[in-house]
């Protein structure tokens, strides 16, 4: 049995619009342990697949399982890395953190509780900002005070969702080394969501793509058989990378799963009458003396 | 610095002081016009007693203005503390609860225009069984007229709490109590500050017109006993007293309300 299962799960949204789907018949199966990463386009429905796992919105049809029970509501057993990061801007790094130790260690000591937050933000080396607030950070340091969060709540599954899509280049090499060398010390079982392709290959076990929306879907998963611990700058250099790549990418970009747009065009050309010179013109008195034209009405069907 | 200074010199005092010297002139200008209306050097020999000697007390109606506008603050303070107290929770709930904004929200509309005259009556009428029905009718009128803006502004606050912010307490399963402490009263306390401002504003705005259906001792009181006793030098007095006061207190609140904002 699965760690965490979706049963042919859809969702949507009812707006303005009237009903709009996001996701229709997710399947997917998650071992405990295992780092997957799923991997779409923007608005494909990512965040509100993680929103599902998270307990944070019910589906419309189809069962999420985890331990083969169906998720009733949030948790901190699973601990969620919020895009924008989502940290209480009143309350200082310390304290953040120590708001979700406070929940999930209710029946430790204070000094137990305490020891339990600095350590994670040791583990996210953030010692020396403990006493900033949230707007004196810099955007990569508030997603490191968030990841340290969500593990400090000792979560059994750990839910990323597109952490690292704010930051620049550089900050988000170095903090997918610390996702990593903290999933290869604690091995838990994480789900990233990622529109970073390489990203989910340095990072995870298995590569999902979805679909672009609306009705997104998964594709095919893609397993990830490169031995750990992975170098970002080996990484490049093995077959497997470009493969993985070329099937992820071949599945998101690929004619089958978009809707094929055909525009059609009509092209009125100028009337400027052009003589065709390979007619022989036509100098038998009594004949027409006009030469042929070639402005006339065309059709053209584009795809894209 | 010695540029930025003169900007400075000519941004908060040649300029602003061109200002109270126009105002001086148009003044002197409506009195050379009207003989009823006393001029700056007359308004000023005319209320010196009251000024030089701001905290006596001669009798009920002759004190020093501050003495005055002291008693009135004092009943201010009073009133806009049972708005704040009334007028926070009903925020709340206006902007937690559909229903209840559903099933509140046209009554308050209605209610919330209606002058402070016209709720000093049905004060006096609520309040006639109690010792004294004209302090409690003062206090329920301040208190009804300066609630709104509290509670408009809580309400407000509360809806624009984003929804990350409630998701983190889902995912923490933070207690009802925790959550409210912990995440909503912070995250509204930003909205809920300006309205107490503005609620503030309109409590002193009321304190006048209270005072004077009244005539009790007081900023407003004063000012309409100077008028019945055609003393209109103490009458302008107590208008640049009372926009003073209110001005200041607009500041202090603001003062306040920036160390509230957060992000």
């Amino acid at each position: 049995m699965a760690f965490i299962e979706f049963k042919n799960v859809s969702k949507g949204y009812s707006g303005a619009q009237g009903f709009s789907p996001v996701l229709k018949d997710i399947n997917l199966q998650i071992e405990e342990g295992e780092f997957v990463a799923i991997v779409g386009y923007s608005g494909a429905g990512k965040t509100t697949l993680i929103s599902l796992i998270a307990g944070l919105i019910k589906p419309d049809s189809g069962q999420v399982l985890m331990n083969g029970k169906e998720i009733q509501g949030a948790d901190p057993e699973r601990g969620i890395v919020f895009q924008n990061y989502s940290l209480l801007p009143w309350l200082t790094v310390y304290e953040n953190i120590r708001l979700a130790v406070d929940e999930v260690l209710s029946d430790k000591s204070k000094e137990e509780q305490d020891a339990h937050t600095l350590k994670y933000i040791k583990m996210v080396n953030l010692s020396h900002a403990k006493e900033r607030f949230p707007k004196e950070l810099s955007g990569g340091m508030r997603q490191r005070v968030s990841v340290a969060r969500a593990l400090a709540m000792n979560p059994k599954v750990l839910l990323l969702d597109e952490p690292l899509s704010a930051l620049d280049a550089l900050t988000r090499a170095t903090l997918q080394d610390e996702i990593k060398n903290i999933w290869e010390a604690e091995k838990k079982t994480v789900l990233l969501i990622t529109n970073d392709v390489d990203e989910g290959i340095l990072l995870a076990d298995r590569i999902i793509p979805l679909s672009a929306g609306p009705g997104a879907t998964l594709g095919a998963p893609v397993q990830v058989q490169i031995a750990r611990p992975r170098d970002r700058k080996k990484i490049n250099h093995e077959p497997r990378f470009k493969e993985i790549r070329k099937e992820v990418n071949g599945y998101l970009l690929g004619l089958g799963t978009k809707p094929k747009l055909t525009l059609e065009k009509k092209f009125v050309l100028p009337a400027i009458e052009p003589e065709d010179l390979d007619h022989p013109r036509n100098l038998i008195p009594g004949a027409s003396l006009t030469p042929i034209r070639s402005n006339e009405v065309k059709r053209e069907r584009v795809e894209v | 610095m010695s540029e930025q200074f003169e900007k400075k010199v000519k941004d908060y005092l040649i300029l602003p002081l061109f200002g109270v010297v126009c105002f001086m002139v148009l003044w002197c200008v409506i009195c050379s016009v009207t003989d009823n209306l006393p001029n700056p050097i007359k308004m000023w020999h005319k209320s010196e007693l009251f000024i030089y000697e701001p905290f006596a007390k001669r009798g009920e109606m002759d004190q020093g203005i501050l003495r005055f506008t002291g008693l009135s603050i004092s009943l201010v303070g009073q009133g806009y503390l049972v708005a704040l107290i009334f007028g926070t929770p009903l925020g709340f709930f206006l902007g937690l609860s559909k229903l209840f904004t559903k099933s509140f929200d046209p009554i308050i509309q209605i209610l919330r225009p209606v002058s402070p005259l016209a709720w000093y009556p049905l004060g006096l009428v609520l309040f006639e069984l109690s010792p004294e029905p004209s302090y409690f009718a003062s206090l329920f009128t301040i208190s009804v007229c300066a609630m709104w803006p509290t509670v408009l502004n809580t309400a407000v606050g509360v809806r624009a709490i984003p929804q990350d912010y409630l998701n983190v307490a889902k995912v923490l399963k933070l207690s009802r109590s925790k959550t409210l402490f912990k995440v909503l009263i912070p995250a509204t306390l930003p909205y809920m500050f300006t309205g107490f401002r503005l609620s503030l504003g309109i409590a002193w705005l009321v304190i006048v017109a209270v005072e004077m259906l009244k005539g009790q001792p007081g900023i407003g009181g004063f000012l309409w006993d100077a008028y019945n006793a055609g003393n209109y030098s103490l009458v302008i007095l107590c208008i640049l007293v009372i926009g003073l006061v209110g001005f200041t207190l607009d500041r202090l609140m603001s003062l306040v309300e920036g160390k509230f904002k957060t992000a």
